[in-house]
């Protein structure tokens, strides 16, 4: 069990958390004006990299906030967290 | 007396395969050396006569999913898609051990699917039904008759989630992955297919929109055409290609006991309750946890998985109180959105691509084998695998299994 | 005859231990283990071995035993437990096992538990490297917390006679345990090491005790630690030598003799042969013949016997020889050893091959391994940031050594000083060998999986060459012992039989856990009542008292039926429908989801998440509405109502409450963190009473006075606020069974009164409450969908013949974009319609598939789908179902077919509304 760096709770036990996948996958400004293609790709492809991955993670037994992290997909290592809206800090694995 | 528990388990081959240096160029080069890469080949080249092909493994041959899974055998799947290729696949088991000439232990000991919950009760009877009409066998029994085939479960209605019944298939089983594995290695092996160990792909070179070559931790490898068969490691393989693939790969684990005298005469699979178990040939319970949350190509998981898996396993399974966990270990599964796989081509000319299995896999081995060497072949899809596309996330035509196999695989 | 010492060891030789085994009496003393007070009496023998059925000893002394399993058989029966590991009790009755044990049919009656702790320094070990750890760490003021193993502290001090290097390790466990921050936990193994300083370990708190052991007490704890820095001094495991008929019972390690003998004042044999490698044989053989077993030979495998030790062991009349133990002789135990054609008798044949370091932690932490060539092992290799290895685990041997490594591996310059100590001397250094050539058939790699140097051989020729596949090949390593004693061997042998060098092979990988865990301790007290939360509503008690059976909806135990004394669930669920459509009856909504959902952007928001428009509700008004998954297909329904202006009530079904606020949260934190709503779940903190019936109008004006109850005053899917009972209550005009209904919602603490005022108004007009079965049937009827029963994420709204739902003029909602793909414009999806079976009286189990033809083609059979729900009617007089069938809406009229059994049922196709299909009703 990883700990994970909320970043408005400090760090806390990751059976607290809710994963939620590729983070700054924004939702279509005008989806109507999207191609099957287009919206196929905003509803089911997301990155799969291994190796630093910026993701979002729920606190979802704490404070309820959405965050960020940047994890390192091979080791599990948690590089970086941030707050929703903010951008994606430089990391190095 | 009785003679020693491990006294008739059947020996390996005096031979399997020799390990080959890559040659400059091949027919067909399969990347991953797993379940579904041998069996591919085995299947190019004793169907298809296609020889000169060969099997790229960055580790050791066998050992990513196939050395780390439950190897439960079934084909009770809702979808008349699914049904089809799962179905496909557990025929080729019925065969396997004279087709291979190996031992393989495939044994149909049956599967059940306990249901918890009255709607688990619909699903389950819905699925019978489908089942049935497509020609798969399968029987909705009570919780007496889950107490029948399997005495060792707990029927009591004072449970958590009491047992409602479950489906019964009783063609479903195991076999003996390493075995299994082995058995495709070395019989590819003897029609000529070079297995290339330590070997990992670094990079696909595409030409005019077609597949060219392979680049390789161990030299370029001219290719007539390349097949992607590497499970959690498909996203990272076919973006070498510049093709996205809708997956996440994720740790999923499971575990092991010592060895045990028999107690449970066949496969009981929760989705409710996040159980599947066994008891394999020696004796040992050999259980799947749920799977991890996160993208992950680490081989790990996180232990209260398995903590959880254990009070589940319990719920159904008192008995089980004092067996011993002697061993946990992770595989990396591709989980698709609808949780069914693709399997085709691609868009780039000679490249085919074989993912997404997500937690069922080893059962589909010699079905997805055989259809894949089809597709590979004829450079279009075999029927069972025609509606396992890329495009169906673009036209909404998704197999959505979630249902079915969202937890258990 | 006895092979206890008069004195010496950690037993308590005035007191006697009964205890059984393999049908025998025997006694023991406290302090003793099972392999000890065996071996006391001179047994050897534990059990057989599970390919071969050749008879297996005591190999080792502690938990990296390959052999010595046992089936302990009281208090309650536990299988393959090592008797080198079992601490002996009064009453203990146990037999040997053949490599597989035997599960109690009956439940385990003890209790387990976990428990979680967090320091600076977790130190795993207490040998003479731990304790300094430890102790350095906790003189410096840090957290520490001190696992080990055995039931007391000492390591590799327990198996030697060193009374200064005894008292010193008393000295420093003493100071532990007068340090405040510092946990002492004997019998406690940490068994799994994962990421950021999470460190898993069991504690066995009432094994020893046997019958004693109090039932109130965890038998066994998962101790959960956190830890900043763990310093790992698991110390060494002797390495045997493989040879042919290594096998035998009596063939044992030789620091194992030594610490039976100097841990629980047991002698091995009477006439020991010695076989070493390196020096730490020649000190157990001086220590076996200085406490009177006749030590005949000991045979250096070593060109250059020491010169110092070999003079020791003359002096004690051992001969020392260079050469190697080539057999041995004997039927169930060992008689002779062989040494080229000499036979020499011995009932004890020692070996030592030189020592691996435990790295299995540090194995499983991602440490690299590295091969020393000198040991012949792998030993840790770059440092890890927060896991330190230190003393015998290092490969490191010497005592002053393992201590300084101790203390360093805290970063801390505290002194602990160790008295000297000769226990442990070396004078020249071992060496490696794996085995000695003969009959490689009986030459035994892998005692307990009945490997061989043929099997590893037959691996290697049949073209394996990784480690991995040779252990799947040949088993070594797979059993309880994962290989602790004969993995580095197999590795060795593979390395010389491909000649390779060992220091390019990969070992096999370490895996969680270090030793065997009983699954009980890890499902600890997440079992039965606590496995998972039981979620009740306020009136609960209620329906428990009046017979109610219960459904599981999510962690909710909801009323499913009322049964009368005789009736069946037909009969129940036919009488409670009657009393909804002809007088008045009521059920526990309290279910339901409700999330209150506040703020100037709430209507906007809610726009966005509905398939329907919601920002145009009025206050005091309520909408039905559907949401979607961005795929289009349907997750969830309920009622909104508008509370004010900015406040809004959202109503989810049961299952899906917990999922829909997250849904809401992510979409609002995620997608639009700029719009203006506050979410928060209220599903707890009201009751919620739907009461429905035609004469549901005089019981609601009989407990509310000051609420007009006409239908003009109180319109359809309108609300109001009002008293009832007493009681502060909301009460909404909205119904899902088509009659005449109210829902009354007044806060949780309230909902048994209310509920109860509400029965006691309804009784003349023979109020009936009613379950979850008759709401189904009542809203089937009416042809109301349940989400999961008549959806399964691949449903849209308009398969369910919604599309008033659908809103044409938002420009945007969840889901919008995906009922434009091709897919879902197929005019042959599958579309909700009823199905009347011809016969009125047959009843389509639910599930049931549909299909076309009369006569049933060979499979694969074209399916058309399947029924969703089906039901007897009251109201209808007869049995009806809905399902979702392919191009439903154009085959209305048209007869399908439905396999029952070996019979096929014929069904008309219907509209889903099945009755009142005017709406007539709802106003009363």
């Amino acid at each position: 069990m990883q700990l994970i760096p909320c970043p408005w709770c400090g760090p806390r036990e990751e059976a607290e958390f809710r994963y939620g996948g590729q983070a700054h996958v924004a939702y279509p400004e005008d989806p109507s004006a999207l191609s099957d293609e287009e919206w196929a790709r905003y509803v089911f492809f997301r990155e799969n990299p291994s190796g630093p991955f910026a993701e979002r993670w729920s606190h979802s037994a704490g404070c309820r906030r959405w965050f960020n992290a940047v994890r390192d997909t091979r080791t599990h290592e948690l590089l970086a967290v941030y707050r929703a809206g903010e951008p994606a800090p430089e990391v190095t694995a | 007396m009785t003679s020693p528990p491990g006294a008739h388990l059947p020996e390996h081959p005096d031979f399997l395969w020799d390990d080959r240096e890559p040659a400059s160029s091949y027919d067909v080069v399969v990347v991953g050396g797993g379940g579904h890469g041998l069996a591919t080949a085995y299947y190019l080249a004793k169907v298809h006569g296609i020889t000169n092909v060969a099997v790229l493994e960055k580790g050791w041959l066998a050992g990513g999913n196939m050395a780390r899974n439950t190897t439960i055998i079934r084909s009770n799947y809702l979808w008349d898609e699914s049904s089809g290729i799962y179905e496909h696949s557990l025929k080729l088991w019925e065969g396997l051990e004279d087709d291979l000439g190996y031992p393989i232990l495939f044994d149909q000991r049956g599967v059940l699917n306990l249901a918890h919950s009255l709607q688990d009760v619909r699903d389950s009877v819905r699925r019978v039904n489908a089942n049935r009409l497509n020609g798969i066998d399968a029987e909705w029994v009570d919780p007496a008759g889950v107490k029948e085939i399997c005495p060792i479960v707990n029927v009591s209605p004072d449970v958590r989630y009491p047992v409602l019944g479950a489906t019964y298939q009783p063609r479903a089983g195991i076999a003996k992955h390493d075995y299994v594995a082995w058995g495709y290695a070395r019989a590819a092996h003897a029609m000529g297919v070079h297995l290339i160990q330590n070997c990992e792909v670094t990079g696909l070179e595409v030409e005019h929109g077609r597949i060219a070559a392979v680049r390789t931790s161990r030299g370029r490898i001219v290719a007539g055409k390349v097949a992607l068969c590497a499970a959690g490691h498909s996203s990272v393989l076919a973006k070498m290609a510049g093709i996205r693939l809708p997956l996440a790969s994720h740790p999923l684990q499971a575990l092991v006991s010592e060895l045990l005298e028999p107690v449970h005469p066949t496969v009981v699979m929760s989705n409710a309750v996040h159980v599947y178990v066994s008891q394999a040939h020696k004796g040992e319970l050999v259980m799947g946890a749920g799977i991890d949350s996160y993208n992950g190509y680490g081989q790990r998981g996180s232990f209260h998985i398995i903590e959880q898996q254990m009070s589940a396993a319990l719920e159904l399974f008192p008995v089980f109180a004092r067996a011993h966990l002697l061993r946990t270990w992770a595989g990396i599964v591709d989980v698709s959105p609808d949780a069914s796989p693709i399997v085709g081509l691609t868009p780039v000319g000679g490249l085919y691509l074989n993912c997404g299995w997500g937690t069922g896999g080893f059962k589909a081995t010699p079905g997805v084998g055989d259809c894949f060497a089809h597709t590979i072949a004829h450079d279009e899809p075999h029927p069972y695998n025609a509606p396992f596309t890329l495009e169906r996330f673009t036209t909404g035509a998704l197999v959505d299994e979630h249902g079915a196999a969202a937890v258990a695989h | 005859m006895t092979f206890r010492r008069p004195t010496g060891g950690a037993v308590d030789r005035d007191t006697v231990l009964r205890f059984t085994f393999n049908g025998q009496e025997l006694t023991g003393h406290p302090g003793d283990t099972l392999a000890s007070a065996l071996l006391a009496h001179g047994v050897h023998e534990i059990g057989g071995s599970v390919k071969l059925g050749r008879p297996r000893g005591i190999v080792a002394a502690g938990s990296e035993d390959p052999t010595s399993l046992v089936q302990v058989e009281t208090p309650f029966p536990e299988p393959m437990l090592l008797a080198t590991t079992v601490e002996l009790f009064d009453g203990l009755v146990a037999r040997g096992l053949a490599g597989q044990g035997k599960l109690a049919a009956e439940p385990d009656p003890a209790r387990y538990d976990a428990k979680h702790v967090h320091c600076d320094v977790l130190v795993v070990g207490a040998g003479p490297a731990g304790l300094a750890a430890a102790l350095t760490a906790a003189r410096s003021g840090a957290r520490v917390v001190l696992v080990d193993e055995q039931n007391q502290a000492g390591g590799a001090v327990l198996g030697v006679d060193d009374p200064s290097t005894a008292r010193w390790v008393a000295e420093v466990v003493a100071e532990l345990e007068n340090t405040s921050d510092v946990l002492v936990l004997q019998r406690t193994t940490a068994f799994g090491l994962y990421q950021d300083g999470f460190v898993l370990a069991l504690q066995k708190r009432t094994d020893h005790l046997g019958f004693a052991a109090p039932a109130s007490r965890a038998r066994q704890r998962v101790w959960r630690i956190r830890t900043k820095r763990t310093v790992l001094a698991t110390g060494a495991h002797e390495r045997p030598v493989v040879f042919p008929d290594n096998d035998r019972p009596g063939v044992m390690l030789a620091s194992a003799a030594r610490t039976f003998l100097h841990r629980y004042g047991v002698l091995p044999g009477s006439r020991a042969v010695v076989f070493a490698t390196n020096d730490s044989a020649y000190l157990a053989a001086l220590d076996l013949a200085q406490s009177g077993v006749d030590v005949p030979l000991l045979l250096d495998a070593r060109p250059e016997p020491p010169a110092g030790l070999a003079a020791e062991c003359a002096a004690r009349g051992i001969e020392v020889r260079v050469g190697q133990v080539t057999g041995t002789e004997g039927d169930r135990r060992v008689t002779a050893a062989r040494v080229g054609d000499e036979l020499v008798p011995c009932d004890t044949l020692l070996v030592s091959g030189g020592w691996n370091p435990v790295v299995s932690l540090f194995s499983q932490a991602r440490g690299t391994l590295r091969y020393d060539g000198g040991l012949g092992a792998f030993v840790p290799g770059e440092e890890l940031p927060t896991v330190r290895v230190a003393g015998a685990a290092t490969g490191e041997f010497d005592l002053a050594a393992c201590v300084r490594q101790g203390q360093e591996s805290v970063g801390s310059a505290n002194e602990v000083a160790v008295p000297a100590s000769d226990a442990w001397r070396t004078e020249e250094p071992g060496l490696v060998l794996w085995r000695v050539p003969g009959d490689d058939n009986a030459s035994f790699v892998d005692l307990q999986r009945d490997a061989t140097v043929t099997d590893v051989l037959r691996a290697t020729g049949a073209g394996l060459r990784s480690l991995e596949h040779i252990k799947r090949y040949t088993t070594i390593g797979t059993a309880h012992d994962q290989g602790k004693t004969s993995g580095m061997i197999a590795a060795g042998i593979v390395a010389e039989a491909l000649g390779v060098d060992l220091a390019d092979q990969r070992p096999t990988t370490f895996r969680p856990p270090y030793t065997p865990v009983s699954f009980a301790a890890l499902a600890g007290r997440d079992r039965g009542e606590l496995h998972d939360p039981v979620r009740v509503t306020p009136i609960h008690p209620w329906h428990v008292a009046h017979g109610a059976l219960f459904e599981d909806v999510g962690q909710w135990k909801r009323p499913w039926y009322y049964p009368k004394p005789g009736e069946d669930r037909h009969a129940a669920v036919l009488r409670e429908c009657r009393a909804a459509r002809e007088g008045v009856a009521l059920m526990d909504g309290s279910t339901l989801g409700k999330i209150d959902v506040q703020g100037s952007d709430a209507g906007k928001f809610l726009d966005l998440l509905y398939t329907n428009m919601m920002s145009t509700l009025k206050v005091g008004r309520i909408r039905y509405g559907v949401m979607c998954g961005v795929d289009g297909m349907v997750i969830d329904d309920g009622t909104v109502i508008r509370i004010g202006e900015e406040r809004w009530l959202v109503t989810t079904t049961t299952g899906n409450a917990a999922k829909v606020l997250d849904w809401m949260e992510e979409w609002l934190q995620t997608e639009w963190p700029h719009l203006d709503v506050h979410c928060t779940s209220v599903t707890d903190h009201w009751a919620t009473i739907p009461l429905v019936g035609p004469r549901s109008r005089d019981v609601l004006a009989a407990v509310a006075p000051e609420l007009d109850v006409s239908a003009a005053a109180f319109e359809f899917m309108t609300w109001r606020d009002t008293t009832i009972a007493g009681v502060p209550a909301r009460v909404c005009r909205i119904s899902f069974s088509g009659e005449l209904a109210y829902e009354i919602n007044v806060t949780a603490w309230h909902g048994l009164a209310v509920w109860e005022a509400l029965i006691a108004a309804g009784e003349p007009y023979g109020i009936t409450p009613y379950g979850t079965e008759t709401m189904h049937v009542l809203r089937a009827e009416k042809g109301y969908p349940i989400i999961g029963q008549e959806t399964d994420a691949t449903v849209t709204p308009q398969d369910l013949g919604m599309s008033w739902v659908v809103s044409k003029k938002k420009p945007d909602f969840i889901g919008k974009r995906s009922f434009a793909r091709p897919e879902n414009l197929r005019p042959d999806r599958k579309q909700l319609v009823g199905l009347l079976p011809v016969d009125p009286e047959v009843l389509l189990p639910e599930g049931s598939q549909i299909v076309g033809t009369r006569e049933l083609p060979p499979p694969p059979v074209p399916m058309l789908g399947h029924v969703t729900s089906s039901y007897p009617s009251a109201a209808l007089g007869r049995t009806f179902a809905l399902a979702l069938v392919r191009s439903g809406r154009d085959r209305v009229g048209d007869t399908l077919y439905v396999p029952v059994g070996d019979d096929l049922v014929p069904v008309t196709v219907t509209e889903s509304v099945l009755y009142d299909r005017e709406g007539a009703r709802r106003d009363g």
